[in-house]
């Protein structure tokens, strides 16, 4: 019956995308960085060193009978041993001319003067090699002589080292990926958790609770529920005004109409001619007949409402029953008519009392109108395989052909005659059984009279 | 019996007042809460009839301060709402019952008459003639020390004979008190009561006389 909103996306999967994503994001960033320092902080290892190793070997290197001599100490070679297995090249030259050592290592020509050492990655043979070329001035006698070392190393350890770099590093980075994912869905199921919250409380009221909202929301919620409660208490407000015009304007209506029945009344006492009397007869009866009208009118209008938003309580039919008897026994009496209740002892139901209460008045109301006088009319409640509460009278009964119709609004079956009455007895009656899940049966009895069974 | 009238609309106080004085009752009015208050610590009522909108104050918390104060009055209020969730709510406040504006005045009396007597059935208001002890509230006759039982339009129609002795009802008077105003009523159903109330009457000194053309009369011999 209510209208729902429309929707467009999901606060929670737009939260959880944004978080898992960025936690995706970060953990790739997080990835690169450590893999590429620790490819950065391995190579400087290596190159350190070549470094070392390239400079003890120069370390040797001297001019003896203008000839240059490099004794390539043995701790410069120990010191390149690797797990591995790593291969070991070299090459001596002299002025740019070489010496000794593997032909096809070439000096690296450094660009910048004053440095002394170059690194450089290159392939000798298909193989990748880490190379260092480094040189040494030597002076003699007569001569000043350049002595350069190209020294070039396998990467196979190192590669192995990266290796196993990059495996620790994905690991990190996916568990850093699920756990901030974890903790993305947490923390988005907590904010959307505090909004289902709020949401059940609104659920859970019933239809009259329009008092705002006292329990402690976090503080972002807070602009939602002060909009809520201002709406409620408008709502509360323009309903109470509503419900006080209504209650004025029958206060307005029904007292002079009082007034003019009493006074009618009264007349009516004093007045002895016949056309006279006749037509205060007529008024007093148009006047009961509208205020029923207006009353059942105002009674169907309040009962729609309720059976749209039924809130069940724990009653016992046969009190209910027993009180109503109670309440409209005076009429009764008045057409000499006795109201009794039987059927079981005990009737426990869960259903709106008022909503009950007012069916079954409606029901006897009939019953008393059509009753003859000196009659019973019986308000049986019974449990058995269904609960139902029957009206029965002992008077002519419902019209066969009609009674299917009769209880549709403003409905009156053909026998009604003079009796005052609006058409919505019936109505009201069925619409309350209907909002317990019941319905209202029209028989008549196989003893005679009517009988009216609510269903429920 | 002796009822307070607490109504804020002049015409209508009026109009109920006189309608009750017509059938011998005593009726004082109170156009306020206050003024309602000011009457109950003075007087003695037998019944309270109370509107609930009234212009110094809702009934119902006068009612509820009233009860609370250890008032014993039987109160029916005077309602012109028709939500039922209302009149429940009135009861629960400590009314015994409540009719809807407008009302019929056989059914406030009947309803009067249901509260007396669901309130310990007080006797006080027994009608006497000659041999013959009316309860209008218990509802019964005593003729030379035996009781009967009346039913209601029985009782009706005795009431209306003993408040006025010696005055000549028309078959259409007696009819409009007797039967509600959409009933059709033949003037055999009139004869019908009338001589059932004769035969309770039978035995005592007081009879009901037909005056051919013009209706009946209550006689004490």
């Amino acid at each position: 019956m209510s209208d729902s909103p429309t929707i467009s996306g999901s606060l929670r999967n737009r939260l959880a995308t944004i978080l898992i994503g960025g936690a995706a994001l970060l953990a790739l960033l997080l990835f690169l960085a450590v893999r590429n320092y620790a490819v950065q902080v391995a190579q400087q290892g290596q190159d350190d060193i070549l470094m070392a190793s390239v400079t003890s070997m120069l370390d040797t290197a001297a001019i003896r009978d203008g000839s240059v001599e490099v004794d390539l100490p043995y701790a410069a070679l120990a010191m390149l041993d690797t797990p591995a297995d790593d291969r070991v090249f070299y090459a001596i030259y002299r002025d740019g001319k070489f010496l000794s050592g593997h032909e096809d290592l070439a000096v690296a020509a450094s660009s910048d003067a004053e440095r002394r050492e170059v690194f450089s990655t290159q392939a000798i043979r298909g193989t990748t090699v880490r190379q260092v070329s480094a040189r040494r001035i030597l002076i003699g006698a007569s001569q000043r002589v350049e002595v350069q070392i190209a020294l070039a190393q396998t990467q196979d350890a190192l590669a192995e080292t990266l290796d196993e770099i990059r495996r620790n590093t994905t690991l990190l980075g996916l568990a850093f990926f699920v756990l901030a994912a974890a903790l993305s869905f947490w923390a988005t199921s907590f904010a959307v958790g505090q909004l289902n919250k709020l949401t059940t409380s609104v659920t859970r009221r019933g239809p009259q609770d329009l008092s705002p909202f006292k329990k402690p929301v976090p503080q972002e919620m807070g602009p939602l529920v002060r909009s809520l409660n201002s709406l409620m208490g408008r709502l509360d407000h323009s309903l109470s005004q509503s419900e006080d015009f209504i209650a004025e304007a029958a206060h307005r209506v029904r007292t002079p109409l009082a007034t003019v029945r009493s006074h009618a009344e009264t007349t009516l006492q004093r007045v002895d001619r016949e056309e006279n009397r006749e037509a205060l007869r007529s008024m007093i009866r148009a006047i009961d007949e509208s205020s029923r009208a207006a009353g059942q009118l105002l009674d169907h209008a309040m009962i729609t409402f309720r059976a749209d938003h039924l809130e069940r309580e724990k009653i016992d039919l046969v009190e209910l029953a027993q009180d109503l008897a109670v309440r409209l026994s005076p009429i009764a009496e008045m057409k000499d008519l006795s109201l009794s209740v039987c059927g079981d002892e005990n009737a426990p139901y869960a259903g709106d009392p008022i909503l009950i209460q007012n069916a079954v008045r409606n029901l006897v109301d009939n019953a008393m109108k059509y009753g003859p006088a000196d009659s019973d009319i019986e308000i049986g409640v019974h449990t058995g395989s269904r609960l139902c509460i029957v009206v029965r009278d002992k008077g002519p009964g419902y019209p066969l052909d009609e009674i299917g119709q009769l209880h549709t609004r403003f409905k009156r079956g053909r026998n009604a005659g003079d009796a005052v009455g609006s058409g919505l007895g019936l109505t009201i009656a069925a619409d309350v059984a209907g909002a317990h899940g019941g319905s209202l049966e029209l028989t008549n009895h196989p003893e005679g009279g009517a009988c009216a069974i609510l269903l429920l | 019996m002796k009822f307070l009238l607490v109504e804020d609309n002049q015409d209508l106080a009026n109009a109920v007042a006189s309608r009750m004085r017509l059938d011998g009752h005593v009726v004082d009015h109170a156009a306020e809460l206050e003024d309602a208050s000011a009457f109950i610590a003075t007087g003695e009522y037998d019944l309270i009839l109370l509107d609930i909108m009234l212009p110094d104050g809702d009934g119902r918390t006068f009612l509820r301060q009233h009860r609370a104060n250890g008032l014993d009055t039987p109160v029916i209020v005077l309602t012109a709402r028709s939500q039922v969730s209302d009149r429940i709510g009135s009861l629960d406040l400590g009314a015994d019952d409540y009719v809807t504006k407008p009302f019929d005045h056989a059914e406030l009396e009947a309803r009067c008459r249901a509260v007396l007597r669901r309130r310990s059935g007080s006797a006080q208001t027994t009608v006497e003639m000659g041999e013959v002890v009316f309860d209008p509230v218990a509802g019964h006759l005593s003729v030379g020390g035996e009781t009967i039982d009346l039913r209601n339009r029985e009782l009706r129609l005795l009431e209306m004979f003993l408040n006025a002795p010696g005055r000549v009802f028309s078959k259409h008077k007696l009819a409009d008190r007797l039967f509600s105003y959409n009933e059709d009523v033949s003037e055999n159903a009139i004869e019908v009561y009338v001589g059932r109330l004769r035969k309770h009457l039978e035995k005592s000194d007081v009879k009901i006389t037909t005056l051919r053309g013009l209706g009946y009369r209550l006689d004490h011999e």
